[in-house]
């Protein structure tokens, strides 16, 4: 028996960081707001503190924190030829679960996109000629400018406390920061990390070579801070148990640091955790919702009506939310029509290690969450790729996040696996290598999409999603070179032996390279290749808004979660001084 | 000296900025001091935690004990599993100690609990796959889809060791009688994938099982293994409870810490 509930005027399906962000100015608004998350409810104090939060075991390799995939799993291949298979347990990706989202267990690097990415097909054809991209590439412009962003960029950052030197201000290139970065109206709100000592070295080697290292932007917190909504974080205190964990200390930008607690307080906003949202309901002419059913911890189904309904339940999760509930017409591969499930993209990771000998101490344990010195000078369109015959690249980063022993002992190559000679190695090598992060873009494709699995189920019923994704030719050349400069950087800091991994097909679910998953419900002008419009409204129904990396039409080689934030306040904004004076589709199809 | 003994650092006499050093070394004094105070590690660790607590500065307890020296661990092991059985005891503990094999200074896989490890694992929630979205259909896939037999971890171990055992014991003998090169001999080949046991492919459990044994040796020793942090000691990590706001840009440091459990922090905490 369905129970019918008190309209509200918005229903948020998923309350991470963007899904607190939304509700938070809308609450602002005076509308009655309802977030439904899906998990529980969890806090920095209890359920953060040391020292149970720094179980390798229990979260960084039994994803203690992530989706709980004995319900809601997904489904895999590498091709459309291929019977996709459940992911049995989350390894290459790790999407989060329970208040506060991914935005609990993530790193906290916050970069922004570039003034190109925005305008990639466009940048691409003029900067190289309309041949130069290969045409199964699938890129297209976003429909919204970086200039338009900017504000919003600021807004995000200064929400988060995140750390960092301005490279580009207001179009004047700072020493000491990112130069290729776009312009930006002012400074971040705090000064970047301390670096780490493979950092140092690294930012020496690529100084020598005629690189412009810099540190990385980081929301892990380089000194105490009060953000604009007046919470307080602490320093971070180098701990090493960031990207998988919850930060003990307040020292990490997460929904609870930074406006849960302040959403809350709003009498406007109630929270209902445990709320599983089956889909979202349409009216019969199929251009509006009229809200969302959800299932309870219980089992009782509810019908939520609402006159605003806002996705945010993470990259895929949001193409499945729409494909369930029958909102924009599902992709077809065979055809290229059709636009949910449309641009499925990732991150093309790539690594280098670099072994000094033992008088060297890396320290790798010592280390926050965004600790990384970078070059972003085979980023992005950064350089000419004229000469390469690929588009994109990659950020190339000294980092290392951890020295936690389950995951992290390298080897050299040549070391066998096992053994005598192995447990030599390790000790050898543990405390005395360095790691260089490739952290590539990913250029959609005709195939690489989402739909809904034809076999697999989840808790409820529902079928889950199911993915389909190959390393394109253009990432792999791109990554093969951003790999091969890397390399020469690491020889350059002295090592004794430099290895490194170009990322190659196919792309295995088996191994973690980054939870940078994108694309499925994209952003654009032109409603036959897109789902949502410059405002993630969707081009369906006028009052479904998607906010998640879900709108991406392809991954730069940047992290995604700044660019994000910045797509929320930016939509909201739309909201707020637009759509709720004249709820209608912001932008004629 | 930084941290006394010896360990130089190699930026420090390029760096200007280690005049932390100086803060180093009276730390270090008090440390020491603290240390015959108190008289004991546990004693010791409490101040230091203590003092973190109301300096509201990082203090790293920081304690000596040299590359430690190979102790024999306590061996006085259960006689009976909680899952495993005597004779897939007998296996696990000659093929696990094989992986990570004793050395002079270290103790190999089964000193440092490993089976006792896996053991737990299994005879919980992850050996029923309790972590694992667990609906069929069960078919067939590729590597890259990663994990598709309908057989729980526990199930994977049960039928495959079974297999290891009979194949042993049809010519009269068993893994564990093998010569240490007979045993490596053996595993490569599974790891090669070259047989079949018992509907599992060999190289899938050869894996699972090098998997379980590098989690055992390393995973905090509330899940029994990783005895007395020796897997910890072995590589130099200090443990999951750091604060190292001070320490990070005191470029190449040695960090030789008596490292510190999660069960040994809740004490801590507890106090």
């Amino acid at each position: 028996m369905t129970q019918k509930l008190k309209p509200v005027d918005v229903a948020v399906v998923g309350v991470g960081f963007m899904g607190a962000i939304m509700a938070k100015e809308l609450a602002a608004q005076g509308l009655k707001v309802v977030g439904l998350e899906r998990g529980k409810q969890r806090w920095t104090v209890p359920e953060f503190q040391a020292p149970e939060i720094h179980d390798e075991l229990k979260y960084s390799i039994r994803k203690g924190m992530m989706q709980d995939v004995t319900r809601e799993a997904m489904t895999f291949r590498n091709s459309p030829t291929q019977e996709a298979l459940p992911i049995r347990q989350w390894e290459a990706f790790l999407p989060g679960t329970d208040l506060g989202g991914s935005g609990v267990h993530w790193n906290g690097q916050t970069f922004r996109f570039t003034e190109a990415d925005f305008v990639w097909r466009t940048r691409m054809r003029e900067r190289y000629g309309k041949d130069f991209v290969d045409p199964s590439l699938t890129i297209q412009d976003w429909g919204v400018t970086y200039d338009e962003l900017e504000p919003h960029f600021d807004k995000f950052e200064y929400l988060l406390g995140t750390g960092g030197k301005a490279g580009n201000l207001n179009g004047k290139i700072q020493p000491g920061g990112n130069p290729f970065e776009s312009r930006r109206s002012r400074e971040y709100p705090n000064p970047p990390l301390k670096e780490q000592y493979g950092g140092v070295l690294f930012r020496k080697a690529a100084t020598d070579m005629g690189y412009h290292p810099f540190v990385q932007p980081a929301s892990n917190m380089s000194r105490p801070y009060t953000n604009p909504e007046g919470l307080q974080l602490n320093a971070c205190n180098y701990c090493g148990f960031c990207e998988r964990y919850a930060c003990e200390h307040f020292a990490k930008a997460t929904p609870q640091t930074v406006i849960l607690p302040v959403l809350l307080k709003n009498p406007n906003f109630e929270l209902r955790t445990e709320a599983q949202v089956l889909r979202v309901n349409l009216d019969p002419d199929k251009k509006t919702a009229t809200g969302v059913t959800y299932v309870d911890a219980t089992g009782r189904e509810f019908v939520q009506p609402a006159d605003l309904v806002i996705i945010t339940t993470f990259a895929f999760n949001n193409a499945r939310m729409m494909l369930l509930s029958g909102i924009g017409k599902p992709y077809d591969p065979k055809t290229g029509e059709g636009v949910i499930g449309r641009n499925y993209a990732y991150q093309t990771t790539s690594d280098v290690f670099v072994f000094f000998d033992e008088n060297i101490n890396i320290n790798p344990f010592m280390a926050a969450g965004g600790s990384g010195t970078l070059i972003d000078d085979f980023n992005d369109d950064n350089f000419d790729h004229g000469p390469h015959g690929f588009i994109g690249g990659s950020y190339i980063m000294s980092a290392l996040t951890n020295g936690r022993p389950i995951e992290f002992h390298p080897t050299p190559p040549g070391t066998p696996e096992w053994g005598k000679e192995w447990k030599t190695a390790i000790r050898h090598h543990y405390n005395h290598t360095a790691h260089i992060l490739i952290h590539g873009s990913s250029m959609p494709t005709r195939t690489n999409s989402l739909d809904l699995d034809p076999t697999y189920k989840d808790a409820w019923g529902l079928p889950l999603l199911r993915m389909t994704f190959e390393f394109p030719h253009n990432d792999m050349k791109m990554s093969q070179f951003c790999v091969d400069r890397a390399v020469e950087i690491g020889k350059r800091m002295g090592a004794k032996t430099v290895a490194g991994y170009p990322r190659k097909a196919p792309f295995t679910t088996q191994k973690y390279q980054t939870t940078h998953n994108s694309g499925g419900v994209i952003m654009g002008s032109d409603p036959s290749t897109s789902a949502v419009n410059r405002y993630l409204q969707s081009w369906d129904a006028h009052n479904v808004f998607v906010v998640g990396t879900s709108a991406y039409p392809h991954e730069p080689g940047y992290n995604p979660t700044g660019t994000l934030g910045a797509l929320a306040y930016w939509s909201v904004d739309a909201i707020k001084k637009q759509y709720l004076k004249h709820p209608a589709p912001m932008v004629s199809a | 000296m930084l941290f006394g003994n010896g360990h130089a650092t190699a930026f420090s006499s390029q760096m200007t900025a280690i005049s932390a050093s100086d803060r180093g070394a009276v730390k270090e004094q008090r440390m020491r001091k603290d240390r015959e105070e108190q008289g004991s590690r546990r004693g010791f660790l409490r101040s230091a935690f203590a003092a973190c607590v109301t300096a509201g500065t990082v203090v790293i307890p920081i304690d000596r004990i040299q590359a430690a020296p190979h102790k024999k661990l306590p061996t006085d092991k259960a006689t009976s599993f909680a899952f495993f059985r005597p004779d897939e005891v007998q296996f696990l503990s000659a093929a696990v100690d094989r992986f990570i094999p004793p050395d002079e200074e270290w103790p190999g896989a089964v000193d440092a609990g490993v089976v006792d490890y896996i053991d737990q694992q299994m005879a919980g929630k992850w050996g029923s796959a309790g972590d694992m979205y667990w609906h069929g259909p069960f078919k067939e896939g590729t590597p890259s889809q990663g994990y598709q037999l309908p057989f729980t971890p526990a199930e994977l171990f049960r039928r495959a060791i079974a297999a290891v055992n009979q194949y042993f014991t049809a010519q009269g003998t068993w893994f564990h009688r093998l010569s240490a090169g007979q045993q490596d001999e053996y595993l490569e080949m599974l790891l090669a994938n070259k047989t079949t046991l018992n509907g599992v492919p060999s190289k899938v459990f050869a894996d699972f099982l090098l998997r379980h044994t590098i989690e055992g040796f390393f995973a905090d020793p509330i899940y029994g293994g990783n005895k007395d942090m020796v897997g910890w000691r072995m590589l130099g990590f200090p443990g999951p409870y750091g604060e190292y706001y001070e320490l990070i840009d005191q470029y190449g440091i040695k960090l030789d810490r008596e490292p510190v459990s999660i069960g040994q922090s809740a004490h801590h905490h507890a106090k």
